[in-house]
């Protein structure tokens, strides 16, 4: 799709680049790339060692975010945080990229009586509080990181089928599908070729927005005590165990609560920036 | 306008029971039987009473048989008595939780879409400005902050700091004993916290919505021609575009519902409010069955009826669904 | 009483728990006005009640409440002396079989029936009626006979001598006149209860809070306080901000609470913290059926590798003390000499591989005929300290190669879907410290069968008849050389690991007046707490 490239080249990124808080919000996901990957390199100490006789401790050379409840180093796990949080939100927003993608492609693809069903389970799934639905199942199941990342993604693909879908229905009569139908090409390389690639954009959109909200899921969760379980680190287990301590250990809950603010802010941010970039309407 | 509403009434029908069979899917996946976790309860329990409230729950019948039993009884509203130790009725239970939850989300709702409204058109006219982007990272932020670390700095600061506001519960002690509207002012008090926790969190959403709703009406021709007809910029943006952009908008009304309950489990739980987020948390934690399943199903009902009056509201303000394209 | 013994410990508040004999720490106390009757007490608790009939409850908030509404036949006095209650005074027979209970005349039903034997005889029957879901029918299936020869007397008559039958019979009266003939688990009394006690139902608004007002026909007197208010919290973060706010006057404070954030004048000014030793113990216990655990090595390896000092340091902040067994130190049944397992990670690598276990792996975690040495710890939700412990733990196990995993649970759930199905491998809980010192419901290799104590399935034939042999006389110096011996047995056996007896820590506004810390903490004299004139809050 040369079209496709030089497009993205040239006008998205001439686009992208003067929007100033989406560069802030790219640059901040960049950063904890960067961060959970470095991770063993730039902590001065072990996410899990605990000190059972420094407990509590506030922020000193030694401990730059000082010290939690059983003594481990905040910072350290903070950092370490970044990991879970970005692993819940990719693997999630992928699982509901995938299923929304192939329910979309086939409904709109498809249309008649297998687009009404997907889209009236579309339509039921969009009808429950998604979060109820997610707290059931993990108190039900236990609350392992990957039922915790399956679930959310289970119940938040029906944005996706949706966008895949409309994008389907336009371009399905636009002439390059056309031609290529005429071609002789199989309905599949159609799909792969033509209309995936174009349908792309406001998926990744709606993905970038989705990691977001996994992360504010996840950290709602540990809230309840079903999120994360120890020993692993994650911000919303961090700041929970934080939370009775608001006014007097606050940088327990200061850190991981700035940490998921700033990451989902960014991806907020950045999810509105592509939108933005990729708005063919929104021509200057 | 009556023949669009037997339509609408008749599409309920077919969701109503996906939702059921999904509820009903949802938890007999879980591991354990429902009678298991019921008849643990008593010591005495012998293989032969645990048969009988198996056949008394219909569960030594085939799945789809067990569905439709279950459904029948749905359909009027019983969902059972909760294996909680109190064993009351599933309904009753939600009755005298549901007004709570209810009322509380239809007035972070009706906030909601007053303050969201307004800063989306005004984002829009200002758009690229300074306003613009300080409007985007201040409704972000509300999106962005996890709602219980919020709620505990604000009851914090507001409720133990300054002493200005209550940090809990529905009602101070001795409530009672108040004249009408003293006991509605400190009903007030007590809600100001939660409701803008929970405004504050769904702001982002709806104002950003608005704003390129907003903006992609400015852009139409008959704007433009508005613009060249040399009326006032207040009235083309206010009278015209306003207008058209608000129409997509009521459409949202329905669907913020299932987010706004589903986060109520958060703030129940911080607040100390009795309602339904509360009541689920605690179903679903001791595996009370009925209780969830109930729940589940009520809350999507709420959504269905929500998605209803919105539509009927579309209807309303826009003729040409009334006269049947839709 | 069996099931409460465990249930005690549930909430985060220690509040209603005894302490040892030593001196609890007495606060200066400002100059008291005269009693007064009037006020509130309100209480903050992280559950609700899930039903206001005691014998059907197995929840602490449910008995935190229901203690104030209903009185049982005898009670612990402040001293943790058994005194009369509803009975004014007994007589044991010389073979120590039968009990005759002489009631208390002119005690009224809070609905204005008068209260008889018949009330005893009642509650007696429906505990033992296999049909109640009730478990704590255990120490009252030792009763051979029981009958109610007139309004004022009740008589029981034990098949064997049972050294703890005067004690069981604290258990809560109910009413017969309101019960008999009817289906206990449906009554209308869950949600309003009928009782003799000190405070009256008044109200149960669902999820908010449950009053109770002072009785003034008690027959020990009007208490001062008129309303005792439990407010319902589900969040400890809540609740410690609303005692700072005044939204409630009292509740356990967790040691970071005590120890690190109320020692601040404002604090100290408006707040009367109390610090005493709970009668009660945190273990580690194991699933003995589990394969895992069945060779002893293996359990005193984990004793081993854990620091019961860290522990008491890092997650009670020092406010409270290691265990060693399942009897608080000072008391008599308890005996000093037993020698625990001290902190010694090498000896236990030692003990993991005499028991055949090997580091094969590359992830440093033992095996043993190809089964990698990993379990999973259960534990309660709403108790802070026992999941802290729980992690250290897993930390220090990790060290000797065992890998841990922790999984935290509702209540309920926890014990109909884990603890009675046998479905864990370890868990750590809590067991109140008994007055009377017969533990044989826990550790009798008879008790494992399904809502029975013995969950571990603990079996040890010496253990079996020093247990019987104690609960079958009266001879505390013969009792006492059988409870020694039992913990002899238990350290080396290592069925739990013991691991530490915590403090109670209540905070109480300093309003209050009239309180005196004793044996039995704070709240055994509450009728007699006041607040003067001129302090009341509430109306």
């Amino acid at each position: 799709m040369a079209l496709c490239e030089s497009w993205l080249y040239t006008v998205f990124w001439r686009r992208f680049r003067h929007n100033r808080l989406a560069i802030a919000g790219g640059g901040v996901v960049l950063l904890l790339f960067l961060l959970s990957v470095l991770a063993p390199y730039i902590t001065p100490w072990e996410p899990g060692a605990i000190d059972a006789y420094h407990v509590l401790l506030p922020p000193s050379p030694d401990h730059w975010f000082g010290t939690d409840e059983l003594g481990r180093d905040v910072f350290t796990r903070v950092v370490y945080g970044a990991r879970i949080s970005l692993k819940v939100g990719f693997v999630s927003v992928g699982i509901a990229v995938a299923i929304g993608t192939v329910l979309g492609l086939v409904s709109g693809f498809y249309g008649g009586v297998v687009d009404t069903v997907i889209m009236r389970f579309v339509d039921i799934m969009l009808c429950f509080p998604t979060f109820f639905l997610i707290l059931a199942v993990i108190a039900f199941l236990e609350p392992d990181i990957w039922y915790i990342m399956a679930i959310i993604g289970l119940t938040g693909w029906m944005g996706v089928a949706r966008l895949v879908r409309a994008e389907v229905l336009s371009l399905r009569e636009r002439d390059f599908v056309l031609a290529a139908r005429a071609l002789g090409a199989s309905d599949l390389r159609i799909i792969f070729r033509h209309i995936l690639p174009n349908a792309a954009s406001p998926v990744l959109v709606s993905a970038t927005l989705g990691v977001a909200g996994a992360i504010l899921t996840e950290s709602a969760l540990s809230f309840l005590g079903i999120g994360v379980q120890p020993p692993t680190p994650s911000w919303g287990n961090i700041l929970t165990a934080g939370k009775d301590y608001v006014e007097f250990a606050w940088w327990l809950s200061l850190f991981p609560g700035l940490a998921i603010l700033v990451t989902v802010l960014a991806y907020n941010l950045l999810g509105e920036g592509i939108r933005d970039a990729l708005d063919p309407r929104l021509n200057r | 306008m009556t023949a669009y509403l037997l339509k609408r009434l008749l599409a309920m029908i077919p969701l109503m029971l996906g939702i059921t069979l999904i509820t009903f899917v949802v938890i007999r996946l879980a591991p354990g039987e429902p009678v298991e976790a019921m008849t643990a309860l008593s010591p005495k329990i012998t293989a032969e009473t645990r048969q009988r409230l198996r056949e008394f729950y219909g569960l030594d019948k085939p799945l789809h048989v067990q569905y439709v039993t279950w459904l029948k009884k749905v359909a009027t509203f019983d969902f059972g008595r909760s294996f909680a130790p109190d064993h009351r009725p599933v309904t009753d239970k939600i009755r005298e939780r549901i007004p709570v939850t209810l009322s509380l989300n239809i007035i972070a709702l009706i906030l909601e879409f007053g303050l969201a409204i307004p800063i989306g058109v005004f984002a829009a006219t200002h758009r690229d400005t300074l306003y613009d982007k300080g409007i985007t990272v201040f409704v972000f932020l509300g999106f962005a902050v996890p709602t219980f670390w919020l709620a505990l700095l604000l009851m914090y600061f507001f409720g133990v700091k300054l002493g200005w506001l209550p940090i809990s519960g529905l009602h101070s002690l001795g409530s009672e004993g108040l004249s009408p509207l003293s006991w509605f002012g400190d009903l007030l008090k007590h809600l100001i916290l939660p409701v803008s926790v929970a405004t504050f969190g769904s702001l982002a959403g709806l104002s950003r919505y608005m704003r390129s709703t907003m903006l992609e009406v400015i852009r139409q021709d008959y704007i433009t021609n508005a613009r060249a007809k040399g009326l006032a910029e207040r009235t083309v943006i206010y009278r015209h575009a306003l207008r058209n952009a608000l129409l997509p908008v009521i459409t949202l009304l329905g669907f913020s519902l299932p987010g706004l309950i589903g986060g109520s489990v958060i703030f129940e739980t911080i607040f100390a409010i009795p309602g339904m987020g509360q009541l689920f948390y605690q179903g679903v934690m001791a595996r009370d069955y009925p209780l969830v399943m109930g729940i589940l199903v009520i809350g999507a009902f709420l959504t269905l009826v929500g998605n209803l009056l919105a539509d009927i509201c579309y209807a309303v303000a826009d003729p040409r669904i009334r006269q049947g394209r839709g | 009483m069996s099931w409460r013994r465990l249930l005690c410990l549930v909430s985060l508040m220690f509040l209603v728990s005894c302490s040892d004999g030593s001196a609890p720490t007495a606060p200066t106390r400002r100059a008291a006005g005269p009693p007064a009757y009037g006020d509130a007490l309100v209480v903050g608790s992280i559950g609700e009640p899930s039903t206001l009939i005691p014998i059907l409850a197995s929840d602490s908030p449910s008995h935190e409440v229901a203690g104030w509404v209903y009185n049982g036949l005898v009670e612990y006095d402040k001293d943790l002396k058994l005194v009369g209650d509803l009975a004014r005074s007994w007589d044991v027979s010389p073979d120590g079989l039968t009990i005759t209970f002489h009631l208390r005349r002119g005690v009224k039903w809070h609905d204005g029936a008068d209260f008889t034997s018949r009330d005893v005889l009642y509650t007696y029957r429906v505990t033992i009626d296999p049909r109640t879901p009730t478990a704590y029918a255990e120490d009252f299936k030792q009763v051979r006979k029981a009958e109610a020869p007139d309004p004022y007397t009740f008589r029981v008559t034990y098949g064997k001598p049972f050294a703890p039958a005067l004690a069981s019979w604290g258990m809560n009266i109910l009413p017969a006149h309101l019960l008999e003939g009817k289906d206990i688990t449906r009554s209308e009394l869950a949600r309003r209860p009928v009782g003799t006690g000190p405070y009256r139902f008044k109200e149960w608004i669902a999820g908010q809070k449950i009053v109770l007002e002072s009785f003034h026909d008690y027959f020990e007197g009007r208490p001062y306080v008129d309303r005792y208010i439990y407010r319902i919290i589900p969040d400890s973060a809540t609740m410690y901000l609303e005692l700072k706010a005044g939204g409630i006057d009292m509740m356990g404070l967790s040691p970071v609470q005590f120890a690190r954030q109320t020692d601040t004048p404002d604090f100290r000014a408006r707040f009367v913290k109390y610090r005493y030793p709970s009668f009660s113990y945190t273990y580690l216990g194991y699933n003995l059926k589990n394969p895992l655990f069945t060779d002893r090595r293996v359990r005193q390896a984990i004793t081993c590798a854990i620091s019961k000092d860290e522990i008491v340091h890092g997650v009670l902040l020092g406010l409270g003390q290691a265990a060693h067994g399942p009897y608080k130190p000072g008391t008599w049944a308890y005996n000093p000499n037993v020698n625990d397992f001290g902190y010694d990670p090498a000896r236990a690598r030692t003990l993991l591989a005499e028991a055949g276990w090997r580091e094969t792996g590359s992830d440093g975690i033992l095996e043993k005929d190809g089964r990698r040495f990993s379990f999973t710890i259960l534990t309660n939700q709403g108790n802070d300290q026992r999941i802290k412990t729980a992690q250290i733990i897993q930390r220090r196990l990790r060290a000797v190669g065992i890998e841990v995993k922790i999984r935290v649970l509702e209540w309920a759930s926890f014990l109909t879907n884990f603890i009675d199905k046998r479905n864990f491998e370890a868990v750590i809980l809590a067991w109140t410290i008994p007055q009377d010192p017969d533990i044989f419901d826990i550790w009798d290799s008879g008790k494992t069968g399904p809502k029975e104590l013995n969950f571990i399935g603990y079996s040890n034939p010496e253990v079996d008849r020093l247990l019987e042999e104690g609960r079958r006389t009266f001879d505390q110096e013969k009792r006492r050389r059988c409870y020694w011996r039992i913990q002899e047995i238990l350290a080396r056996d290592q069925p739990y690991t013991f691991l530490y007896v915590p403090d109670s820590l209540p905070a109480v506004s300093s309003r209050f007046r009239g309180i005196e810390p004793a044996p039995a903490g704070i709240m055994y004299d509450f009728i007699h707490w006041y607040v003067p004139k001129e302090e009341q809050l509430h109306q």
